[in-house]
């Protein structure tokens, strides 16, 4: 493969494409397929057949954002439709049938695509998402893809292009925000005969599906990125370590994988130049705790998921002992266009600190949920209100919970303050690797910490004391608050713990594991004031056995 | 002990042994395929029983207890077997926010059973999953690998009471 | 690595003290005569910096470091007892007691037990957190030894001595977080062990009565453990 024979792809394909006038786009990640857009997908193709529409053809593609509406159909032209059911097939198809064209678009199944929802985005990360149909190498190469792998190998040394990435202020994504040209430099740097690169695809944060997302709408982007990554550090051997909850990714890389390897852009002597790589999945299976550094490599190499003190950095000695470089997949996704458009043009986005965009799956008590690419810095309030349309049924916000279980719950307050990783530190939470859930006044603050720590409880791999005893007692004083059974003293003791778990953890998990308590006690403290002093809960979610079913 | 210098025999003249065989192959048969050998023994049997991961740990040369020590570090694991129907309620903070708590209590309540236990009829496993990915659709709810979104109790009640009616039917005829 | 004979001076509580680059924070604490809890650690074995009593602040590092994996810099300036530390450990020592059932009027380790000292050494009077009272178990099934999992307080050290230096691995820790457990084999009765050599150094190192000699009454299991030195030692020797 040269430069010329990946550009004649991309003619090929982009010429097929301009024969066909109107391509209509199903979207078939997970989200939409769980509606059965599959059968939608088919019952739009046999439609066009039966009516021999010319210069039409249906393609199944990744996610278009708004999963709540789904399954969703768009066109090539730019009209959007929600809710399509096979059923719907014929209405859909009229709109753009020449002899029908005249027919009016039954109202549900008409989707806007002019409201700040999508209006307000920003695409790199997703700007192949809901419109290339993953399965096809072809169609990723038409639209630029792979040119950036070419232009690392055939126009630039190792060293620019960890400058370039370097310049344009790209941060871990995977939510503690570690600048990754820096990240890139310690480990081109590491001595050592064998060096790996690995994909971070084991997104656990409950309530978070971007990296899902990315992997099963646009997999050569994770490809050409870790690809551009090992030759900048000198790695030939890969892994993308993926969780098993996600098959339809795992099969959509594993797809992705065999194409690059049967087109030479990926396996041995890539592109003609001295450069290798060969990369393998490795599959998580169902411990959170593997999306820390050290528990992930511990797993790749078959053993029990549990943390280890670092220094030693992965960096230096990771897998096997080697120099590692680990990144999350929405950090790989944005390093093709970083090295096609110059590190410049990506930190000319976003804040001084914070550059680029963030993927963001807006999830709970709002109406548009879905998945979203935002520039840094934009505020939380445009993300609920304007992004996300604001609460429904007109009930009242009351706090949006970001990074997960590592993260924390922001009140009313916090929302004018800008999407940075600082800014959301100090706020007390953490960017973390995008989930963003919306609460209403429905929700108990004290259930939510609740549930939280049921979550780090069970999650902690057990291995330092703190994070396994200390987990265990925070959860029972939740518990016994959200049974009102809690006392004063016993409130005085979960902040004790709070302190201890945060300060005298082994790793990540354990550390953060109070912050969604310390952030509810610090912004709701009345909620919890109301459980242990008046025996209440002011949201009307605990204590329900006690009152009978309410189901 | 001659199993630990040779390659252990089969457990059983099951095929399904030739498919882990396989996977051991394609990876190395090193310990470090440990994990990717314990998916494939539940893919094709459903679950890993104490035969399998002692077959497993011999043929890798992990030693057993390690290997016990991955296959219950890991929940994507089960050491028993399932039953007929999984039932797999998303607890993901969205999902819960949305109601999936209310959900499970209402099966626990009908199945009698905890998550991750099976009915005494073996008919139905109810289990748990931390987050499906599909946050857009909640609460999820997984039916033998079929997820759907936006379920309430009524919906998932119907199903569950479907799988038995199906049971009742079989066992009938 | 760091070549041995790199030396590093670095303060320790204030006191100017020198340093293999090699040495660890509680190996340099242990010559100079200043006392770092530990209960994971155990010379001649890896340290796995699990039980986080051995926790020290560095200047100018926000995390608080385990002294038994961190290693001698130049000019580091360490505190190992702040007021915060001594609190923290405090703490971690009741963790450990809420944990399982430890009561040491029945125990054959009275007297003699790592747990039971350290509560002393750190000034516990009382346990004010709740004790957990799991239903744990007791294996007699092997000839000559016992495991009681109500005193286990999973340290790992049976793990480690069986693997790194009896070389049978035959314990593992199964489950995670507050549900592990230590295993013999495939979660099978200790006399049933085929892999288990009866060699008993795992009875030895541990610090509690959780792993004890058939026939001792309470007070009575002294553990014995210059074995351990003096295996490492030969087998540097031997490289």
């Amino acid at each position: 493969m040269t430069p010329d024979e990946l550009e004649q792809i991309a003619e090929k394909e982009r010429a097929a494409q301009s024969e066909c006038a109107t391509e209509l786009r199903v979207c078939v990640a997970a989200g939409c397929l769980s509606c059965q857009s599959d059968k939608v997908k088919d019952a739009l193709d046999a439609e066009i057949r039966q009516r021999g529409i010319g210069g039409c053809r249906v393609k199944g593609v990744g996610c278009m954002g708004l999963c709540a509406e789904g399954p969703l159909v768009s066109t090539s032209k730019g009209k959007m439709y929600k809710l399509v059911q096979p059923s719907d097939a014929g209405a859909v198809l009229d709109t753009f049938d020449p002899g029908t064209q005249d027919k009016i678009l039954p109202a549900h199944l008409h989707c806007p695509t002019d409201t700040p929802f999508f209006q307000s985005q920003q695409k790199i990360v997703l700007e192949n998402s809901g419109i290339i149909d993953p399965e096809r190498i072809e169609e990723y190469i038409a639209r630029d893809g792979y040119s950036a792998l070419m232009k690392a190998l055939t126009e630039m040394t190792p060293q620019e292009v960890i400058a370039e990435i370097t310049a344009s202020g790209l941060r871990g994504r995977g939510g503690a925000g570690y600048p990754t040209g820096l990240k890139w430099s310690t480990v081109a740097k590491a001595a050592g005969a064998k060096k790996f690169v690995i994909c971070n695809a084991d997104e656990g944060d409950p309530g978070a599906f971007m990296d899902r997302s990315v992997l099963e709408s646009d997999p050569h982007r994770v490809l050409e990125g870790m690809l551009i990554a090992a030759c900048a550090v000198g790695a030939q051997e890969g892994y993308i370590y993926v969780r098993a909850e996600y098959p339809l990714a795992i099969k959509r890389l594993r797809t992705a994988i065999r194409q690059a390897e049967r087109l030479g852009l990926l396996g041995a002597n890539i592109c003609g130049t001295r450069f290798s790589l060969h990369l393998d999945l490795r599959l998580g299976a169902g411990a959170f705790v593997c999306g820390e550094e050290t528990a992930l490599i511990a797993s790749i190499e078959g053993q029990r998921g549990t943390p280890r003190a670092r220094p030693p950095y992965p960096a230096i000695s990771g897998l096997m002992g080697g120099p590692t470089l680990i990144n999350n997949v929405e950090t790989y996704a944005n390093v093709a266009p970083i090295l096609r458009k110059g590190g410049a043009w990506y930190a000319g986005i976003g804040t001084e600190k914070s550059k680029g965009t963030k993927v963001f799956a807006l999830a709970g008590r709002v109406k548009n949920t879905g998945l979203v690419e935002v520039p840094m810095g934009i505020t939380l309030r445009r993300m609920v209100f304007e992004i996300g349309g604001g609460i429904p049924e007109g009930r009242q916000f009351k706090a949006v919970q970001t990074g997960g279980p590592s993260g924390g719950c922001l009140p009313e307050a916090a929302l004018d303050m800008p999407i940075e990783y600082e800014s959301l530190a100090k706020a007390g939470s953490i960017m973390g690797s995008g989930g963003m859930i919306v609460m209403d006044e429905s929700s108990c603050m004290v259930d939510v910490a609740r549930y939280f720590m049921d979550f780090c409880m069970t999650e902690s791999c057990g291995k330092c004391v703190p994070c396994r005893v200390g987990t265990y007692q925070m959860h029972r004083i939740l518990t016994a608050i959200t049974n009102m059974t809690a006392t004063p003293k016993d409130l005085a003791m979960l902040e004790e713990l709070c302190d201890l778990v945060k300060h005298t953890s082994l790793c990540g998990l354990g550390q953060s594991a109070p912050n969604p308590v310390i952030s509810t006690l610090k912004s709701f403290a009345a909620e919890y004031k109301a459980h242990i002093e008046e025996h209440r809960c002011p949201a009307g979610v605990c204590g329900i056995d006690a009152e009978g079913d309410k189901a | 002990m001659a199993a630990y210098t040779t390659h252990p025999a089969q457990p059983s003249t099951d095929k399904r042994w030739k498919l882990v065989d396989a996977a051991m192959r394609r990876t190395g048969k090193s310990p470090r395929s440990l994990i990717e050998t314990l998916h494939t023994v539940q893919e094709a049997f459903g679950y890993i029983d104490e035969e399998a991961l002692r077959y497993v740990a011999m043929s890798l040369r992990v030693p057993l207890s390690r290997a016990y020590g991955v296959a219950t570090f890991y929940h994507f694991f089960t050491l028993k077997p399932a039953g007929r129907h999984t039932c797999v309620i998303c607890l993901g903070t969205a999902c819960y926010i949305k109601g999936s708590r209310q959900l499970l209590e209402a099966v626990e309540k009908d199945l009698r059973v905890a998550p991750g236990e099976t009915t005494a009829d073996g008919e139905i496993s109810l289990l748990t999953a931390r987050c499906l990915g599909s946050c857009g659709l909640a609460p999820a709810v997984v039916y033998d690998q079929e997820v759907a979104g936006k379920v309430d109790a009524n919906s998932l009640r119907k199903r569950l009471h479907d799988w038995n009616e199906q049971a009742r039917s079989r066992h009938d005829a | 690595m760091t070549q041995t004979g790199d030396i590093k001076t670095l303060k320790l509580d204030g006191r100017d003290v020198s340093a293999r680059a090699d040495e660890t924070i509680l190996q340099i604490a242990r010559q100079n005569g200043i006392f770092i809890p530990t209960m994971c650690e155990l010379e001649g074995l890896s340290s796995p910096g699990a039980c986080r009593l051995c926790l020290v602040e560095v200047k100018g590092s926000s995390k608080l470091m385990p002294a038994c994996l961190t290693h001698a810099e130049e000019g580091m300036e360490v505190t190992t007892g702040s007021e915060r530390l001594v609190n923290y450990r405090r703490m971690i020592v009741e963790l450990f007691f809420t944990e399982r059932n430890h009561v040491c009027s029945v125990c054959v380790s009275n007297g003699n037990c790592e747990l039971q000292s350290l509560a002393q050494k750190v000034g516990l009077t009382h346990v004010h957190f709740p004790y957990r009272f799991p239903g744990e178990q007791v294996d007699a099934s092997h000839g000559r030894f016992i495991a009681d999992h109500n005193r286990c307080i999973l340290c790992t050290r049976c793990v480690r001595v069986c693997d790194e230096i009896e070389g049978a691995h035959t314990w593992d820790v199964m489950g995670r977080g507050i549900q592990s457990h230590v295993v013999t084999d495939l979660h099978e009765p200790w006399g049933a062990s085929a892999s288990c050599t009866g060699c008993g150094k795992c009875v030895q190192v541990c610090p509690t009565g959780a792993l004890f000699e058939k026939g001792r009454s309470v007070a009575e299991m002294h553990k014995r453990r210059q074995f351990l030195p003096y295996l490492t030692l030969m087998r540097e020797g031997r490289e």
